[in-house]
């Protein structure tokens, strides 16, 4: 099997709302798929039919092979999940709510158990009401990686870490991947999802935006460059492919469209270049252009968002 | 810097806080007492009105734990429909408010702000205090001029006033040592709620086991209702004596609590309760972890109350089975009609049986919606991610619910066997006739935890309103107050209880409880289903 997750079309409402509106993932079997989009996108939403805790209203679904909705509990077996929000029961200790949860699904690691709590510093006699928001995620995180299981669903599971913490977690995927374990992660921060994931499908207002390995995303943007040269500089505005220019004197600062890249270059060569820093595109910029432009598009009526 | 320092400026802060909460309550509360003396004043229009029903609320057992008759006036009759709900509004008014200016704070970080300043560390305590107090002072002489505006003399107006906030004042103490006891705002009320639950008890109790007087229209309560705050603003006896006296009782245990809480306060660490947040096991005991143990381990803190309520429950009422003998009148009619029998021994165990599988049904209902807040609070989508099937997780807390139903009624079964046996002889009897008497209430309680389970599957949005609305039309339609309130049969026969088994008075027969087992099964199932195939309503 070399799918892991596929979803097409797939449409959620609730109420008046349209949370999912025909939206696409295909998530391979052994990869790190980011799974990006700001808050109301509809990710949560994606996940908990992923897991059959909701209902779709349309399109089709696939999880390691089978319908989530009629064969949840089979399904489960072969998958952990930290939910967005962790809520836990205030009365029960961290370590009750690992092994309760392990348990559910099937069987813990022992011995993981141990190392992750030793690696996220978690104390896991401490009852779940005197956790931070923190410690709380930690909690379900350890309870989902402590498990031998072929899928890995993560939502947002980073929110709540500092960044010490978020290095530990990043090291755990890591090794999940080299593992040959598959891992849908989803979150709005760039950074993190640009270090692990080998593919990245993008939501907005419940549809998908692009979806794709960085590389192929990132023809789609723009190139940064800053220059100081030695004449002063014309105006650059009429080269083609070029945008956001401020030139100042023998200054420039400017983005440029890949394909155009070579000719602006050309033309800067001219005025004897002292310095030039170029950029490649964050994933960050990427992100920020998507959503401008679905501003934009959203400023005529349209779906509303949704978790 | 005294302990008390800044206590003013953090009292303005407290009354700034409130100024739209507790105006609110005391309005209410209020405008709630005009009603039911303007309700009393129109169905009351001659003396003999008053004469009759004055003499049903004292001579009919039931009604008795609701109200305290202190003979023939409108006022008088005003009060023994209302006290009972004004004094536990005013409590839960004082409660909330004490918790909100100490633990509450506390808890959101907001005393930590201010305790940095010139604050003393009986500051905030006292402030709460201060604010409670006078929001009951103000709420004695609103009752009091509520009354007075419908027609009512003014001293027994003032008195009717003063026994309501009087339990207010009481409870302000409570709720001080509470929010000492708990580190969460939530434990201070829960257990200065629980405190109030076993103050209406003791009065209920008292009044139900006391004595008319020979008029028939005065109760003279007996021991327990002087244990409960409760009890004492009943004492007071408005319109009916005018007791100023009792006030001693309240104004003395409220310095007492209040100087158990001050000392209490010295004793513990910011941010935190007396109760120390213990730390637990850190790994799951093995009866943990299947959704069964999870679902026990949710409900095992109602469960132990309900056991200790229970057996104490079965202990009193088998305590005082031999006085069913000497009951006269109204009150020996009640027993007869609700037991179904002239034997008023049998009678009276009857009633007290079908009492008891009243009480557990309410319990079965507030643990299924215990664990049903699981979904809406979230934990639910944890349990449900893993290998857990829905319908294995709605069968696992319908049956954790009714083994606990079972044990509820042995144990009541027992208490009242063991204590029934030393007034009427012949224990082992006793406890063997009540057995199979309280085993015969488990399929009426059943069908009224089908439903919350059929509720929760298909109407998940209402079904904590849905539910009690069924458990409290099956009680009030049911026998112990059906007939009394002449409500016609096919009504009375909507109540599952209607059709539970009279044990010991009758025999029990095999066919009702097939069917109501029957029932049970089929809500269970058609609940279940249902749960099965919708989505979950998760938070956000």
């Amino acid at each position: 099997m070399t799918t892991a997750i596929s979803v097409s079309g797939l449409v959620k409402q609730f109420g008046t709302t349209r949370a999912l509106d025909g939206l696409d993932l295909t998530v391979r079997a052994g990869e790190v798929h980011g799974f990006l989009g700001p808050n109301g996108a509809g990710k949560t939403t994606t996940l908990r039919i992923l897991l059959g805790l909701l209902r779709a209203d349309g399109g089709s679904v696939r999880l390691l092979g089978g319908d989530p909705w009629r064969e949840a509990v089979n399904l489960h077996r072969r998958l952990a999940y930290v939910p967005g929000e962790v809520n836990l029961w205030p009365n029960l200790t961290g370590g009750e709510v690992i092994d309760l949860l392990g348990a559910l699904r099937g069987g813990l690691d022992l011995k993981r158990r141990t190392v992750l709590l030793e690696r996220f510093q978690l104390d896991p006699a401490k009852k779940c009401r005197a956790y931070s928001k923190g410690n709380r995620q930690k909690v379900a995180l350890v309870a989902a990686l402590a498990s031998d299981v072929e899928l890995y669903l993560l939502d947002e599971p980073t929110s709540g870490l500092d960044p010490l913490m978020e290095a530990v977690f990043q090291g755990v995927v890591q090794e999940l991947r080299d593992a040959g374990r598959t891992v849908l992660l989803s979150s709005h921060i760039l950074a993190e999802v640009e270090t692990l994931c080998d593919r990245v499908t993008i939501i907005r207002a419940g549809r998908t935006a692009e979806s794709g390995t960085f590389d192929e995303l990132r023809h789609l943007s723009r190139t940064t460059v800053a220059v100081e040269t030695r004449r002063p500089l014309g105006t650059l505005r009429e080269l083609p492919g070029i945008h956001d220019v401020r030139v100042d004197g023998t200054r420039a600062c400017f983005s440029v469209d890949p394909d155009e890249l070579g000719g602006v270059l050309r033309h800067l060569v001219e005025f004897d270049v002292r310095s030039l820093t170029s950029s490649p595109p964050t994933l960050e910029e990427l992100f920020l252009r998507h959503y401008e432009d679905g501003a934009a598009a959203q400023a005529a009526p349209g779906p509303g968002g949704a978790r | 810097m005294s302990a008390l320092t800044g206590t003013v400026a953090l009292t303005r802060l407290a009354f700034r806080r409130d100024r739209v909460a507790l105006p609110a309550w005391i309005t209410g509360l209020s405008a709630l007492m005009a009603a039911f003396a303007a309700m009393t004043v129109g169905a009351l229009a001659t003396e003999q009105d008053v004469i009759h029903e004055t003499e049903f609320m004292a001579g009919n057992p039931a009604l008795r734990m609701l109200g305290l008759a202190s003979g023939p006036t409108v006022g008088g009759y005003a009060m023994i429909r209302s006290h009972v709900t004004l004094a536990i509004l005013a409590v839960l008014m004082s409660v909330f408010a004490v918790v909100r200016h100490t633990r509450q704070s506390e808890a959101t970080g907001r005393s930590e702000l201010v305790g940095s300043a010139v604050v003393g560390r009986y500051g905030s305590l006292a402030s709460a205090v201060v604010v409670t107090v006078a929001a009951n002072a103000v709420l004695a002489v609103a009752l009091g001029l509520a009354l007075i505006a419908n027609g009512q003399p003014v001293e027994g107006s003032f008195v009717a006033g003063a026994s309501i906030a009087g339990v207010g004042l009481v409870f302000t103490g409570v709720a001080a040592v509470t929010s000492q006891l708990s580190s969460s705002s939530r434990g201070a009320n829960g257990t200065a709620v629980a405190a109030l639950g076993f103050a209406f008890l003791l009065s209920g109790v008292g009044n139900m086991l006391g004595s008319v007087d020979t008029s028939g229209l005065r109760v003279v309560s007996a021991w327990p209702a002087w244990l409960s705050p409760i009890g004492w603003g009943q004492q007071m006896r408005p319109f009916g004596g005018d007791h100023w006296w009792p006030l001693i009782l309240f104004a003395a245990s409220f310095i007492v609590l209040l100087g158990i809480a001050g000392a209490l306060a010295a004793r513990r660490d910011f941010g935190r309760g007396l109760l120390r947040e213990q730390p637990g096991p850190a790994d799951a005991r093995p009866g943990l972890l299947s959704p069964l143990g999870l679902i026990r381990r949710l409900q095992r803190g109602a469960v132990r109350g309900w056991a200790i309520g229970m057996l104490g429950f079965g202990l009193v009422f088998g305590a005082v089975s031999g006085s069913a003998d000497d009951l006269e009148g109204s009150a020996r009619e009640w027993y007869r009609r609700m037991g179904g029998t002239d034997e008023i021994a049998d009678a009276y165990l009857t009633s007290i049986v079908s009492m008891a599988a009243m009480a557990i049904a309410v319990c079965t209902v507030q643990l299924l919606l215990r664990v049903r807040a699981e979904e809406p609070e979230g934990p639910l989508e944890s349990v449900l991610a893993t290998a857990v099937s829905r319908p294995r997780w709605a069968v696992s807390q319908v049956l954790s619910t009714w083994l606990t139903a079972a044990g509820l009624l042995l144990l009541f079964a027992l208490g009242m066997g063991l204590t029934a046996g030393q007034v009427l002889g012949d224990t082992a009897g006793q406890l063997r006739g009540l057995t199979g008497a309280v085993l015969a209430q488990l399929p009426g309680i059943m069908v009224i935890s089908g439903c919350v389970t059929a509720a929760v599957g298909v109407l998940p949005r209402w079904s904590v309103p849905v539910s009690w609305s069924v458990l409290l039309a099956s009680i009030l339609l049911g026998p112990l107050f059906g007939p009394t309130l002449n409500m016609p049969q096919w009504a009375q026969n909507i109540s599952v209880f209607t059709h539970a088994a009279r044990a010991p008075a009758a025999e029990v027969t095999a066919g009702p409880i097939a069917v109501l087992t029957v029932i049970s099964l089929a809500l269970v199932a058609a609940g279940t289903v249902s749960f099965r195939r919708r989505s979950l309503v998760l938070p956000a």
